[in-house]
């Protein structure tokens, strides 16, 4: 009774339910996406710029780092239409976000970079490389590897982290959730569903960093 | 006839310790130039300092009668651009204490990087390059192999390759063999006597004393950021005028 109760309530809130696993999936993959490209322009600033782009990277990283997420959601929303930047709650939680991911994937590489040997950067300029050269094909090749285990959990984290924009009203998966919760109170039964749909779109993407993982691993060309 | 290298009034500092003094010497076409000396006496500066690797502070380096790293403009000092600087770098090829080999690339792949980045080559011709080059120094069976699947000796020889395969006007070797083992020192020196015979332009810091005396046209030797002494090995090794240099061959070994 009480189950056949529960899947009709699924049936009925499906598109709802679907809706919200789409905010979810799409506010994630923005601020994985744009988080990870700000955050290489940062960690290279970081680690092999001058003073005058280390420090401010250095400052953004570890006022970013040392931010609740939550508050960093609730500052951007409000921040951003108290300076004249209409952001609408979809928009401010995506910068939030991504603003988040760049703080860490900046980390993650600078750590990745500097594992790598000087040694390597002085070859690459003896040969005639400029450093954009160095850092295409042979510094960013050998920090993608040592780095993508730390960044597929940081990517993890930011799907998690997605449902804290809940607070400034973003219909994702949670939000909706509790929507669909307050008129059938299936509490539990909803909640589960939601962790399931969470963990598939988290196992979905740690399919695809193992599966970059191994690409790869394999060698430049084929070894004997 | 230009020199292919020339150095004149060489001054570099670290912070307040100036390192280099006034440094002049030259290295003719063909010729093979070791640089000898206590460590700290400034050698291994000195050779970074012909490729860029280090800045220096006053003076000249020209490689093939180009001034190399810093022009005049309006009577000031400045600094050559960072593109310009690494067309620059790319007519002296390396071969570093520790081979600086790239770690994720197969050893054909270290040698066909400059040629097909730098030098813009297609790459089968590359390949085919490479391939000679590997050939030369021994390691063409394992082209395939990563650095981490080949002994200190292999490692270096194939940088040799991958310096080399560049056609640099000189090639500067950076104790090239200090950092391998006894048995293996052989090798890499073998290889280096054998292009030194077939006429390529070397400077080699080296701490190999009896190497230094049978490959060398001539012998620097260097104390305390100064050339104290320089000339032809025969001379430098058994009628050394300097006090210095009669002290530091008598500790060193051949």
């Amino acid at each position: 009774m009480e189950w056949d109760y529960f899947l009709n309530e699924v049936v009925a809130n499906r598109d709802a339910l679907l809706h919200g696993a789409a905010i979810t999936f799409a506010v994630s993959l923005i601020a994985i996406l744009a988080g990870t490209v700000l955050g290489i322009v940062i960690g290279i600033a970081v680690t092999y710029g001058g003073k005058p782009l280390r420090w401010p990277a250095r400052l953004y990283i570890d006022i970013i780092r040392g931010t609740p997420v939550l508050v960093l959601v609730l500052a951007t929303f409000y921040v951003s239409s108290a300076v004249g930047l209409n952001l609408n709650a979809f928009q401010a939680g995506a910068l939030a976000l991504t603003l988040f991911c760049a703080s860490h994937v900046s980390e993650i590489l600078r750590g990745a970079l500097q594992s790598l040997s000087r040694g390597q950067i002085e070859a690459g300029r003896a040969i005639g490389l400029t450093f954009g050269g160095i850092f295409r094909y042979i510094l960013f090749p050998q920090a993608l590897r040592y780095a993508l285990p730390t960044w597929i959990t940081a990517a993890v984290e930011m799907v998690k982290a997605s449902t804290l924009l809940s607070v400034i009203g973003v219909a994702e998966l949670l939000l909706t959730t509790q929507q669909i919760i307050s008129n059938n109170f299936l509490n539990m039964q909803f909640y589960l569903l939601a962790g399931v749909i969470y963990f598939l779109i988290d196992f979905a993407i740690e399919q695809v960093g193992r599966f970059i993982g191994r690409r790869l691993d394999q060698p430049t060309r084929r070894a004997v | 006839m230009t020199p292919i290298v020339e150095v004149r009034d060489l001054h570099k500092r670290f912070g307040e310790l100036e390192v280099l003094k006034g440094i002049d010497f030259t290295v003719a076409e063909g010729e093979v130039v070791s640089i000898i000396g206590a460590s700290g006496s400034g050698k291994t500066t000195l050779l970074r300092c012909l490729n860029l690797l280090e800045e220096f502070h006053q003076g000249d380096v020209l490689i093939g009668g180009e001034a190399i790293g810093y022009h005049l403009r309006r009577g000031q000092r400045v600094r050559i651009g960072e593109r310009e600087v690494a067309r620059q770098r790319a007519m002296t090829g390396m071969v570093f204490q520790a081979f600086n080999l790239f770690p994720h690339m197969s050893a054909l792949d270290n040698v066909t990087l400059g040629l097909t980045k730098v030098r813009g080559m297609p790459r089968p011709q590359a390949i085919e390059l490479a391939d000679h080059w590997l050939d030369r120094v021994g390691m063409l069976e394992r082209r395939d192999h990563r650095p981490s699947q080949l002994s200190g000796g292999q490692q270096q020889r194939v940088a040799i390759a991958r310096a080399i395969a560049m056609s640099p006007k000189v090639m500067l070797f950076d104790e090239a063999t200090s950092a391998l083992d006894p048995e293996r020192v052989g090798e890499v020196l073998e290889t280096i006597r054998s292009l030194a015979q077939e006429g390529m332009t070397m400077v080699l810091v080296t701490h190999e004393m009896r190497f230094a005396r049978d490959v060398s046209d001539k012998v620097v030797f260097m104390e305390d950021g100064r050339i104290a002494e320089q000339g032809p090995p025969q001379r430098l090794f058994l009628n050394p005028d300097s006090p210095r240099l009669q002290a530091f061959l008598k500790t060193s070994s051949f």
